[in-house]
């Protein structure tokens, strides 16, 4: 059917630029003041409220271990009970792997992807923002348990029946198990955003072999969460069932098994290692050639190794049960399985390194942050490695080195591309460069204080000291290795405590950055710093993977258009493309901002608080207004094009 | 400097239209995370199962005398929500509003036995692993289609009050193409609880 042309739709020039402007900046501005700030569904916004809120918990964390690191500075410390001790590094890993690791990449990847793809917002940024407050009120919800002093005590793997109700009693374990369903639930939407907005809004001409290793990479792992993040929902729920109404799930006389606890959450956890270390490399596969002044060697193998690491990565999740007396056929297969995936994990490896053995580097604080993250992702590539051996896995299973193990991966190739990210981005986020050097100085503490204090782990854990212990004796020899821990964790802290007070600093102070300071060539940079609120003037049309380096590569006469193109200013509206080959398929009516999603989150929340208080009736009255806000959030609405329009006679 | 050609945009439909709407995509990503729940759950009847045990099922195989005729009940449900959704593409709003009255009911009556089968049931939730498995599985499978018919509810009142037409119709698309993946899901719980102790 044909529909009537529309101005909206006219390809506009440069010299409308200015009027056009003015109007987009109306349609999309976030309106000032506190509602305005609860109510914006603003990609941009919510990706920098997400990194600072990941960055919170980072650093809540942080003092965890430092506290831990204190105690075991030296044999027979009392700084804290045993059971102190249980809440703190369960609570450390919890916070870090699952309120920091995955929510810093999702920050990232919602602040920068309608930029890198050439459109002015996510596919649904209602749901975008209400990812994010779910994700905040999942945190909140955790730390207010710990703040009265209910804690999980079982570690970040909760492993039964050290969790049933048995040998935990208190509620820290529900407490868990309830922020963390919470928490699924955003991933869930985030991750269903991140694949539709992939599928759906990229700039016309940005055909699949056209987008940024990053999109791929958040791609994967949004893919990984959907299919992933249910088994340990469920695993949580199944045990918060055996706990609160005495089913039988995980305990062996009534016909249960423990180790059902241990596949669930396995299933789920080896999947969830790729989702927060995959958008780390992506992260560095698109920034690292910036500073090689090159494009990336090999993006086809990269983007296809990537996706088949996680593809591998559903079918390894026994190596971290070798120790449980499975049948040895079967560790076989999962054994074999670990190794393979060693291959497409190499293979960015040899990518990163042939990018900066042909280019031209430019030694700036983020290359310092990428190259050394290359050298700390094969050391705990290689520990992992080691661990995927059976044998070898008996030895060292429960001991230092596998947390000096998750430590070079979550710290080496999560934390680093993190701060070497932040460093590349932030004149983006904020218009100001941070300081370089004190952005060097950052660096050569965390990088020294991070080494020195998990590189000895690896000893400390082939000596046999095993992980989770309060405190040891004099008598092992582990005092010295143990004090050197200690003394680099500290490092590793001034360090961090550095690098976000030059954050702070150049907030106000920094060097105004321009819209391009690295000479970068992905769309962001193409926009202002920071970028405005609708984020293009007019949506680009995109004739390479590096549109903003097509006339130094000249690799074919095709240029993308970045200054022409539809205007759409009928209201808030984007362009939808087709799948494969980012065809223009629809216009878009986008939302207006709304503080649906804030409540839809808090009716959320309530409803789990109530399951967790026992308070039957105020989780059913939350869910009743939530179903509300739902329903009146769906209702069809003529300004989103949702519905029949009146005959025209 | 060759410029590429910018797309000719002028003919493109404005806002959602069926297949092509983004919500259309979102709810197949729905329903790929909601699969995997389920897979999850039988995954852990068949873990569970599989263990050496005195006596696995409390009552032998369950009866089929109504569980076989209400799977035939959901079945039907999605035939004729699927009529609905021709319907309101053919533009004939008030068809589409009584397939969903029609797969509304249906779907009452399926959640009415279920619930008069949980009610004979000589087990409890606690009794046994086979129980809690039993009532979890087919408790979700429940929420499940309460949260269809909730939908299909919404669905049916927007459509009476004439919000859709046989352009504007993506949200039963939408709602559909759920009420079908409950419907296939109950296939799966049905199999593994009914149909999978007869073939041992």
């Amino acid at each position: 059917m044909a529909v009537p042309a529309d101005s909206r739709l006219a390809v506009l020039t440069e010299a409308d630029e200015g009027r056009l402007a003015t109007r987009l900046e109306r349609l999309w501005a976030t309106a000032p003041g506190i509602v305005g700030w609860l109510s914006t569904v603003d990609h941009k916004e919510i990706g920098k409220r997400y990194i600072v809120t990941a960055m919170l918990f980072l650093i809540a964390g942080g003092i965890e271990a430092l506290v831990m690191r204190v105690q075991l500075a030296g044999p027979d410390q009392h700084l804290l009970t045993p059971e102190q001790y249980n809440m703190l590094f369960t609570m450390h890993g919890a916070s870090l792997i699952f309120w920091y690791a995955s929510p810093v990449l999702s920050g990232f990847s919602n602040y920068l992807w309608p930029l890198l793809l050439g459109s002015r917002d996510m596919a649904f940024p209602r749901l975008n923002a209400l990812s994010y407050w779910i994700y905040l009120f999942s945190g909140l919800m955790l730390y207010a348990g710990f703040a009265v002093g209910i804690a999980p005590n079982t570690g970040w793997f909760d492993y039964v029946p050290a969790a049933s109700r048995a040998f935990s009693p208190g509620p820290g374990i529900d407490l868990y198990a309830m922020a963390l369903i919470l928490l699924g639930i955003s991933t869930t939407v985030g991750a269903i955003n991140f694949i539709v907005t992939f599928l759906r809004t990229r700039a016309p001409g940005m055909s699949l072999n056209r987008v940024p290793i990053l999109i791929w990479s958040t791609l994967t792992a949004s893919a990984g969460n959907l299919l992933a993040v249910p088994a340990v929902s469920l695993a949580f729920f199944l045990l918060w069932l055996d706990r609160r109404f005495g089913t039988h799930f995980y305990d062996v006389p009534a016909g249960g098994h423990p180790l059902l606890w241990q596949h669930l959450f396995w299933m789920f956890g080896h999947p969830w290692v790729y989702a927060i270390v995959l958008p780390a490399m992506g992260m560095v596969s698109d920034a690292l050639p910036v500073f090689c002044s090159r494009p990336l060697v090999g993006y086809t193998i990269v983007a296809l190794a990537t996706v088949l690491t996680m593809v591998l990565g559903f079918g390894v999740w026994v190596h971290h049960m070798f120790a449980t007396g499975l049948p040895m056929l079967g560790m076989s297969f999962f054994s074999a399985a670990s190794f393979v995936i060693v291959i497409p994990s190499a293979v960015a490896v040899f990518a990163w390194i042939a990018t900066i053995a042909i280019g031209r580097p430019r030694l700036t604080v983020p290359f310092l942050y990428f190259a050394s993250f290359i050298v700390m992702f094969v050391i705990g590539g290689v520990s992992g490695f080691m661990t995927a051996s059976v044998p070898v896995d008996w030895q060292l299973t429960d001991t230092y080195f596998i947390v000096a193990h998750i430590h070079y991966v979550l710290i080496g190739i999560n934390v680093f591309p993190v701060l070497g990210g932040l460093t590349f981005w932030f004149p983006k986020m904020t218009g100001r460069l941070l300081d370089e050097r004190l952005g060097r100085y950052a660096f050569w503490l965390i990088f020294a204080g991070f080494n020195i204090a998990f590189l000895p782990m690896h000893l400390t854990g082939l000596y046999g000291m095993p992980r989770r212990i309060y405190t040891y004796g004099p008598h092992f020899g582990w005092e010295t290795l143990n004090l050197v821990s200690t003394v680099g964790a500290f490092i590793l802290a001034i360090g961090i405590g550095v690098f976000f007070v030059n954050i702070l600093r150049s907030l106000r102070r920094g060097m105004p950055a321009g819209s391009n300071p690295w000479n970068a060539p992905t769309l962001e940079w193409s926009v202002s710093s920071p970028p405005p609120p609708y984020n293009f003037v007019v949506i680009p049309t995109v004739a390479s993977r590096h549109p903003l380096w097509e006339q130094e590569l000249d690799e074919t006469e095709h240029r993308s258009v970045i200054r022409t193109g539809p205007a759409l200013d009928e209201g808030r509206e984007t362009l939808a493309t087709t799948p494969v080959d980012a065809d223009p398929d629809l216009v878009l009516k986008m939302p207006e901002d709304s503080l649906a999603p804030l409540l839809l989150a808090l009716a959320l929340t309530a409803i789990f608080v109530g399951l967790l208080a026992s308070a039957w009736w105020s989780a059913a009255t939350a869910a009743a207004a939530g179903l509300l806000i739902v329903f009146a959030w769906l209702w069809p609405r003529r300004s989103l094009a949702q519905v029949a329009e009146v005959s025209h006679g | 400097m060759a410029d590429t050609v910018i797309a000719p945009a002028a003919d493109l439909p404005i806002g959602p239209m069926g297949h092509r709407a983004l919500g259309w995509w979102g709810m197949l990503c729905v329903i790929a995370t909601e699969g995997a729940v389920f897979v999850y759950l039988l995954f852990s009847y068949a873990y569970l199962a599989l263990q050496p045990h005195a006596a696995w099922l409390p009552e032998g195989p369950p009866s089929l005398t109504l569980a076989l005729p209400n799977t035939a009940v959901l079945v039907a449900s999605s035939f004729i929500v699927a009529w609905g959704e021709r319907r309101i593409r053919a533009g004939a709003t008030r068809h589409a509003w009584l397939a969903l009255l029609g797969t509304i009911g249906l779907g009452i009556v399926f959640v009415a036995v279920q619930l008069t089968e949980w009610h004979d049931k000589t087990f409890g939730i606690a009794t046994s692993s086979y129980g809690s498995l039993y009532f979890t599985i087919t408790g979700f499978h429940m929420a499940h289609v309460a949260a269809g018919l909730l939908m299909l509810a919404a669905l049916a009142l927007w459509t009476r009050l004439g919000l859709f037409d046989s352009r504007r119709n993506a949200p039963i698309a939408i709602g559909a193409i759920y009420w079908h993946f409950v419907d296939v899901v109950w296939l799966a719980v049905f199999f593994t609880f009914y149909l999978s102790p007869r073939l041992v």
